[in-house]
């Protein structure tokens, strides 16, 4: 079986990144690898402050390699969060920008480009889970965060399903669209790896100049899009432009509306691009489900049949499996890539596996008689808001915690807040957008003279208005 | 009010900014609001105010503050 992270070598001198500023082949990455290597200590932990560039892919994968856990954060984290976590989870080593200055308990041990590692000059010794190999964040976790543990067998698995469902050869060559410290993101650059493929990396956005410049020039064959890029794409002409080098689109990250994936699957037909909608989360390591893209047009909507290995069920209320077809049901899926479970502190990173290969997604879902997957609801109480998943309870808990009271509800990509106090509209509005780092158009917080509530004092979220 | 009035109008709003921010340094991701949903905001809301429809590439071209007033030239609307 191929491992991506360790096979690397075997594509030699085949490129595999490419940025605005140079190309470095598999060999060149391998040493680079090596060098970074020199000193590290195996089963430690490690943060990387990642962006999409050479320098965060080469830590990854170093790690990876040797065996230190790597937790993988977003740039754009909020810093007393970033603060928070280390103080909790006391990385040994950091991999970030050198613009992120520790303080004199740190030592800068190796650089490369625009990168330095800083590593702890008392280090803690942590007790891992020897099948332990990433940590991710949730998408979207706030205040107190939840990593999710996965396994090396995870990750390798994983790649592996997502490169046979997508077809995905050397001749495939993806341009990041979305960050590498999100899962789907991520798994894009796994399963390209693992096919000895060129990946050019770039920070820009689809909607700047810079980025369709790149994209003209360096021809890539394929890239990822969560709803809102999709929305992006329709809105700045996707239609007309000529991109005959545009092989394969993928969409995941929460659900496209039927309109728009029977847009897009179409538009790709007339334009001779595959179109494949995915379905996953963090907690089955990228990815679960994958609708086949000659199947695009006539089952649009669906999220697809599970990857290669991966087996999905549906259970009613009284946890009875469900068999009919079109019966709605909380979706379950079965595989070698769901994760070992969550880490809330330090201590859990010796955990061992605690789903046993099954996850309950917390997606309602039918399947219609040819065994294709329809996402019609969520059993839990969160959002998917550009693509992060928002949990409910988790905003009505920050507020609290920052002195506000509100309850929270919504559509994807739309956040309701509601207040019953009207000096606080504005001042919420800011703090959530901050603390979950969503754009605030996306927030709505209105006034309410009174949050309606049963007898027992239950919020009746059902009640509050949305629109 | 007046075109100008519109204009600085949309990019407080739709980039949670002050009013002394509205120069030649306000450029596309300089400001966290300022990410491809605020600008997709942006653009919506400039359409809306001026009546136009943007093309794609100027959509994309809109990379400042002092960029826009250049491009909405091309609509008709003087800033």
């Amino acid at each position: 079986m191929s491992i991506f992270f360790n096979d690397l070598g075997k594509h030699q001198n085949s490129i595999v990144f490419t940025t605005i500023d140079e190309q470095i082949s598999y060999n060149d990455l391998v040493f680079e690898i090596e060098k970074l290597s020199e000193n590290l200590l195996a089963r430690k932990l490690a943060f990387i402050i990642c962006e999409n560039n050479i320098e965060s892919v080469l830590g990854y994968l170093t790690f990876l390699r040797i065996g230190i856990v790597p937790l993988l954060v977003s740039k754009s984290i909020d810093r007393e969060l970033l603060n928070d976590l280390i103080t909790n989870y006391k990385p040994n080593y950091i991999w970030a920008n050198k613009d992120y200055t520790l303080s004199n308990d740190w030592k800068i041990t190796h650089s490369n480009r625009t990168f330095q590692l800083q590593e702890s000059i008392s280090p803690f010794n942590h007790e891992f889970h020897p099948s332990l190999a990433l940590l991710l964040m949730t998408s979207g976790s706030t205040g107190s965060p939840v990593l999710v543990r996965l396994s090396y067998q995870n990750l390798i698995q994983n790649t592996i399903s997502i490169s046979d469902s997508l077809g995905i050869s050397k001749e495939d060559k993806p341009i990041t669209t979305l960050p590498m410290n999100y899962t789907f993101g991520l798994s894009i650059i796994n399963s390209h790896l693992l096919n000895g493929c060129e990946i050019i990396l770039t920070e820009l956005s689809i909607l700047s100049k810079d980025f369709w410049d790149l994209f003209k020039s360096r021809k890539p064959t394929t890239f990822g899009g969560v709803p809102y890029t999709y929305q992006m794409l329709k809105r700045i002409g996707f239609e007309k432009m000529d991109l005959p080098f545009l092989k394969k689109l993928t969409q995941a990250g929460g659900k496209l509306d039927h309109n728009m994936s029977k847009y897009f699957a179409e538009l790709c037909l007339l334009k001779g691009i595959k179109f494949f909608v995915m379905y996953g989360q963090t907690e089955a390591t990228a990815r679960m489900s994958c609708l086949p893209a000659e199947d695009a047009v006539k089952k649009a909507g669906s999220i697809g049949i599970p990857i290669p290995n991966g087996s999905f069920y549906l259970v009613d209320d009284n946890l009875d499996v469900i068999n009919e077809a079109d019966k709605e049901g909380e979706l379950y899926y079965k595989g070698p890539n769901v994760s070992m479970g969550y880490a809330y502190n330090v201590n859990d990173l010796i955990l061992g596996d605690e789903n046993n290969g099954v996850l309950a997604t917390g997606d309602l879902a039918k399947k219609d008689n040819e065994g294709y997957y329809y996402i019609v609801g969520r059993k839990k109480r969160f959002l998917k808001i550009f693509g992060n998943r928002i949990s409910l309870d988790e905003i009505e808990n920050i507020t609290l915690k920052n002195g506000y009271s509100c309850v929270c509800t919504g559509v994807d990509d739309k956040l309701y807040v509601f207040t019953e106090n009207e000096q606080d509209v504005l001042e919420l509005k800011n703090l959530i957008s901050a603390k979950i780092s969503i754009h605030h158009s996306a927030i709505i917080v209105k006034h309410i003279s009174k949050i309606p509530r049963n007898d027992s004092g239950k919020i009746l979220y059902s009640e509050l208005q949305v629109k | 009010m007046t075109n100008k009035e519109k204009y600085n109008q949309v990019f407080m709003e739709s980039f949670s900014v002050s009013s002394d921010q509205l120069n030649e340094n306000l450029v596309y991701q300089s400001v966290p609001q300022w990410d491809s949903i605020g600008h997709m905001g942006m653009v919506a809301a400039l359409e809306e105010a001026f009546d136009i429809m943007m093309e794609t590439d100027d959509i994309i071209d809109f990379g400042s503050y002092n960029k826009g007033v250049e491009l909405l030239a091309k609509y008709n609307v003087v800033i």
